[in-house]
């Protein structure tokens, strides 16, 4: 049985104006999912629907085999599903240290929390020597690091990450993604939207293709990245030399 | 004699330093890059560029005369249009709306009273479909993905014709292969004329697209040069890259 699986999911913001228009995806435990497509394809909105930030209209979504479609999404983050979305989303006011206690504002037993603060900040130890400063003040990797670790602080089966290498320069971008495989050998499993597709692709065990609120392709990332079609269609940047045309990169006068 | 200079440019918040007597130059014609870490201090500099942000120190000078000071309107009115790294459209307007809003001479009570002029709208139109976005011309702008909005906002700052466009990272949120249209779109125009200032940290779009290429960290200029100078500067892999590996991964 899958960790996750949504079944024929339909989902819309404004009646009638479908987004998800019968979406099947599953992620198996242990995994790193990732879903590509353009823009406005429905990814987004698909990792809304499962973490209940929007009622699916039709479907089903099981996660460990419980029907959380339409559940509060409260609810959906107490059975085990943490969602870091797009853009920044760290309280830019409050410190590194109370960003990390929001995260476990559902969890009671305070020495359950403290564990765990201690662990995230073992896991990533520059964040307890900025413990203390305000979030709003940290580059944006850094701020991305924060949110990963305020969603570890409910030690969730399942991790939900929208567009996580968005604006990250690209050394911090390979330090992100690195920490995103090195959290999923540790047991965390992940479904994740990347528009940096061969970036995201190549650190996933599996990839979906969303188009128009659909899945059009399905498999190993490896496959997808090595296919010349999609490569063409969805991940740019193909090594075939005719589909894209050289830019002609005029010469100008350098500047002294 | 280029046609945008900055020159030691200063501007702290608080006790922290976003530019540190910065100076960058944009020659007429270029597709000029600035790069840097998170934090280094581009949008910022940008922002300063555009008179969104007054400066502490410096100066900057476009076609020869000073504009530092001027109000972000006014900016706009030389000649200078900009786009932003987070989208910052009329969230209740619809997408042609949003289109028309920036045309010059033209302002909101234009718009409001006498509506939409034909050619505005045809040229919105063009646009639009250059995007891809034109079926969503009536929707309001909040309804779209990031990514449209994105898409939406260059599209939008092309209705003006300015001389020179600062692009604060227009790939980040953007599909690949819209990004690849994208390139192609603002090397057509530069071909035309226009000169871009572009934020980004997209390696394949910098170094493909710009002849030129300011690499900024903690505030300061730690290097400038063609891609490849940049792309082999050690001070550069260090601070950004990480490795030339990496800087491959993303061509």
């Amino acid at each position: 049985m899958p960790m996750l699986q949504l079944e024929n999911l339909v989902a819309s913001y404004i009646p009638g104006v479908e987004i998800l228009r019968g979406v099947n995806l599953r992620v198996e435990q242990g995994e790193i999912v990732c879903l590509v497509g353009p823009n406005g394809a429905g990814k987004s909105t698909v990792l809304r629907a499962v973490s209940g930030f929007l009622k699916p209209s039709k479907g089903s979504i099981m996660f460990n085999g419980k029907s959380i479609g339409g559940m509060a999404p409260q609810k959906i983050l107490t059975e085990g599903i943490t969602h870091v979305p797009q853009g920044h989303s760290v309280f830019p006011k409050m410190t590194v240290h109370e960003n990390l206690l929001m995260g476990a504002f559902t969890v009671m037993d305070k020495n359950v929390i403290e564990q765990r603060l201690e662990k995230v900040y073992s896991r990533f130890s520059w964040l307890k020597t900025r413990a203390k400063e305000k979030a709003g003040n940290l580059s944006g990797g850094q701020q991305k690091i924060v949110e990963i670790g305020r969603a570890l602080m409910l030690e969730p089966p399942l991790m939900i990450l929208d567009e996580p290498s968005l604006g990250l320069a690209p050394k911090t971008m390979s330090e992100l993604f690195e920490t995103i495989r090195e959290l999923n050998r540790n047991g965390l499993t992940i479904l994740m939207v990347e528009q940096n597709a061969r970036e995201g692709l190549a650190s996933a065990h599996r990839g979906y293709v969303l188009e128009l609120g659909k899945e059009k392709f399905e498999g190993k990332a490896k496959e997808l990245l090595d296919s010349p079609e999609m490569a063409k269609l969805y991940l740019g940047g193909s090594t075939d030399e005719d589909s894209y045309r050289r830019r002609s990169k005029k010469t100008i006068a350098p500047i002294l | 004699m280029p046609m945008l200079s900055a020159s030691n440019v200063s501007k702290s918040f608080g006790g922290i330093k976003a530019v540190d007597s910065c100076s960058i130059a944009v020659e007429r014609g270029s597709i000029t890059g600035l790069i840097g870490p998170n934090g280094s201090g581009k949008t910022t500099l940008f922002n300063i560029i555009t008179g969104f942000y007054t400066l502490d120190e410096g100066t900057v000078l476009l076609e020869e005369k000073p504009i530092h000071g001027l109000k972000p309107n006014r900016i706009y009115h030389r000649g200078i249009g900009r786009t932003f790294q987070i989208t910052r459209l009329f969230w209740k307007m619809t997408v042609l709306e949003n289109m028309i809003v920036p045309v010059k001479q033209l302002g909101l009570r234009t718009l409001m009273s006498q509506g939409v002029k034909n050619y505005e709208e045809e040229k919105a139109m063009e646009l639009l479909e250059m995007v891809g976005l034109e079926k969503f011309r009536n929707e309001e702008a909040r309804k779209l993905s990031f990514g449209q909005q994105k898409l939406v906002e260059l599209a939008a700052v092309l209705m003006s014709d300015p001389a020179m466009i600062l692009l604060d990272e227009p790939a980040g949120g953007v599909n690949p292969v819209m990004i690849e249209k994208m390139m192609d779109l603002v090397d057509d125009l530069n071909q035309k004329g226009t000169t871009f200032l572009l934020v980004e940290h997209n390696m394949r779009l910098v170094m493909e697209l710009c002849q030129h290429i300011v690499v900024l960290d903690h505030g300061q200029k730690i290097a400038e040069g063609g891609p490849a100078d940049i792309q082999n500067n050690p001070l550069v892999l260090e601070a950004y890259l990480g490795s030339t590996q990496n800087a491959n991964a993303t061509t």
